[in-house]
């Protein structure tokens, strides 16, 4: 069981407390992890990765094992601690802003 | 009696406020999807309680949400859990956030750059929806003024929209550029008497028509003139902040321009001042009386420079003979040590009668007057700072 904690406004866009649990066939990479995230949030579409490129939004980043992933080719396998659910993957916001 | 609602769009949220017939007592619910930006909520007039709403956020984009019970409950369109996100091909399926311009080879092709404010050309970029406009008779049916400026429709209640590239593709799209506020059609008017014909406004371009239900676009800035643009016959580049229509009369607009508060009588062919008396003629909204349609309301702000009201007193000018000749109106309304501003798409008016005319400030105050601006009132006091009023008769 994969481990996904949203920032904020989008744990409340998909209407989720606390982190979110996913079952990931095949190999853990951000992009199958983004995908079954968006499969069961479809509300969350377009607001991690762009609608057209798929790609990471600006202001996002990802972190897992206390390491930025962002900048990752997304069919990366993630850490293996990720894949085992023994830490989970971190969808953060960027601290910018009022 | 009717009652009256009024859609506030705010930095942090949307708010919905409703009074009856009398518009003394006011109900506020929201937040409505707090901590994002609201740029826009605005109802169908074919089916009031259908309500279009732009959510957005500079960290996760663009949400388009819908209430079709008058605010209670929201979704986005078309979505549901398990549905596959993309197609087999990989492609990202249609969703009701999902702006992408037209970039094909038909229609597409050309419109590739806008002027950008170091008068590079740039990529298009879509960043925000910043008007919705449900249609005046299909509640399936709206537009989207979006930023970087285009159009935008959908027909199917906001599952999936789809651009109409006519607008950009007009040919004068590489020397739009962006204000300070960005570049946007932040203004979308229908012709109650011609479902074809559409004006949109864009900062800073200007203001365009369309004749075909949005095949093709034709600007409409002849007569308008600018302090910061030496040629006075140039075609587009202006900064237009508002136009506003009386349905009864369609030929007929208003415009608050970047300075100088205009009209035309040609359906955007050709304008002329109508500043007259007023304090500065610097501003951003313009509305027009629900019965009235030589009544025009609009509130001054000092300059460009400093956006606030002069001399520190809030006060809305109303013409009572489309313009030259305007009235303060300030019962009501503070007099002193007032310096917030009222941003284009907050300020509204209601169908009841007498009209009911509200707007609100960046101070988060929301002003209401049911007396056709002779008299105000605060109906909220201090919400984030507002976006966008849009009130309509209920029920």
């Amino acid at each position: 069981m994969i481990r996904i904690v949203l920032p904020f406004h989008l744990r409340n866009l998909a209407g989720v407390d606390g982190e979110v649990l996913l079952e990931v066939a095949g190999p853990v990479t951000q992009r199958a992890v983004l995908d079954a995230l968006e499969l069961k949030y479809p509300a969350l579409r377009g607001t991690i990765r762009d609608h057209g490129t798929l790609k990471r939004r600006p202001f996002v980043r990802y972190f897992a094992c206390r390491t930025d992933l962002s900048h990752d080719d997304p069919d990366t396998p993630l850490p293996e601690e990720v894949a085992r659910g023994d830490e989970a993957f971190q969808i953060v916001g960027a601290i910018a802003g009022g | 009696m009717s009652r009256v609602r009024v859609l506030v769009g705010t930095k942090k949220g949307g708010f919905i406020l409703t009074s009856d017939g009398k518009r003394q007592k006011w109900e506020v619910s929201g937040p409505h999807f707090g901590g994002w930006e609201i740029y826009h909520m605005k109802g169908s007039q074919a089916e009031p309680n259908r309500i279009y709403a732009s959510q957005t956020s500079g960290w996760f984009g663009q949400i388009v949400q819908r209430s079709d019970d008058g605010g209670k409950t929201w979704h986005q369109p078309g979505l549901k859990p398990g549905e596959p996100t993309t197609t087999p091909e990989g492609m990202p399926l249609g969703e009701s956030n999902r702006f992408v311009y037209d970039t094909s080879p038909a229609t597409g092709k050309p419109m590739t750059t806008h002027q950008f404010f170091d008068g590079t050309q740039h990529p298009w970029e879509f960043k925000r929806v910043w008007h919705i406009e449900p249609s005046l008779t299909d509640p399936n049916v709206a537009y989207a003024g979006v930023e970087d400026a285009a159009i935008f429709r959908t027909s199917d209640g906001g599952k999936t929209w789809h651009e109409l590239s006519g607008l950009r593709g007009h040919g004068s799209g590489s020397q739009w550029a962006p204000g300070a506020g960005g570049m946007g059609v932040h203004t979308i008017v229908q012709d109650p008497s011609n479902p074809s014909r559409l004006f949109v406004a864009i900062s800073a371009a200007g203001v365009f028509r369309t004749d075909d239900a949005g095949k093709t676009w034709a600007p409409k800035n002849k007569g308008l003139t600018s302090q910061y643009m030496p040629d006075p016959n140039v075609e587009v580049g202006f900064c237009v902040h508002r136009i506003a229509m009386h349905r009864s009369r369609p030929s007929t607009l208003f415009m608050q321009l970047h300075w100088h508060v205009c009209r035309s009588d040609d359906g955007g062919d050709t304008w002329r001042k109508v500043s007259g008396n007023l304090p500065s003629d610097f501003g951003f909204p313009v509305v027009v009386h629900a019965h009235e349609p030589e009544t025009v309301y609009v509130v001054p702000i000092l300059s460009d420079s400093l956006h606030y009201p002069p001399e520190g007193k809030l006060r809305v000018y109303r013409s009572r003979v489309g313009g030259n000749e305007w009235e303060p109106l300030t019962k009501g309304l503070p007099q002193s040590d007032c310096y917030v501003n009222i941003l284009r798409g907050a300020m509204s008016v209601d169908t009841l009668d007498p009209c009911g005319i509200y707007f609100g400030t960046t101070g988060g105050q929301v002003y209401a007057s049911a007396d056709s601006g002779d008299s105000w009132m605060p109906i909220v006091r201090d919400l984030p700072a507002v976006l966008s009023v849009e009130a309509q008769a209920i029920g």
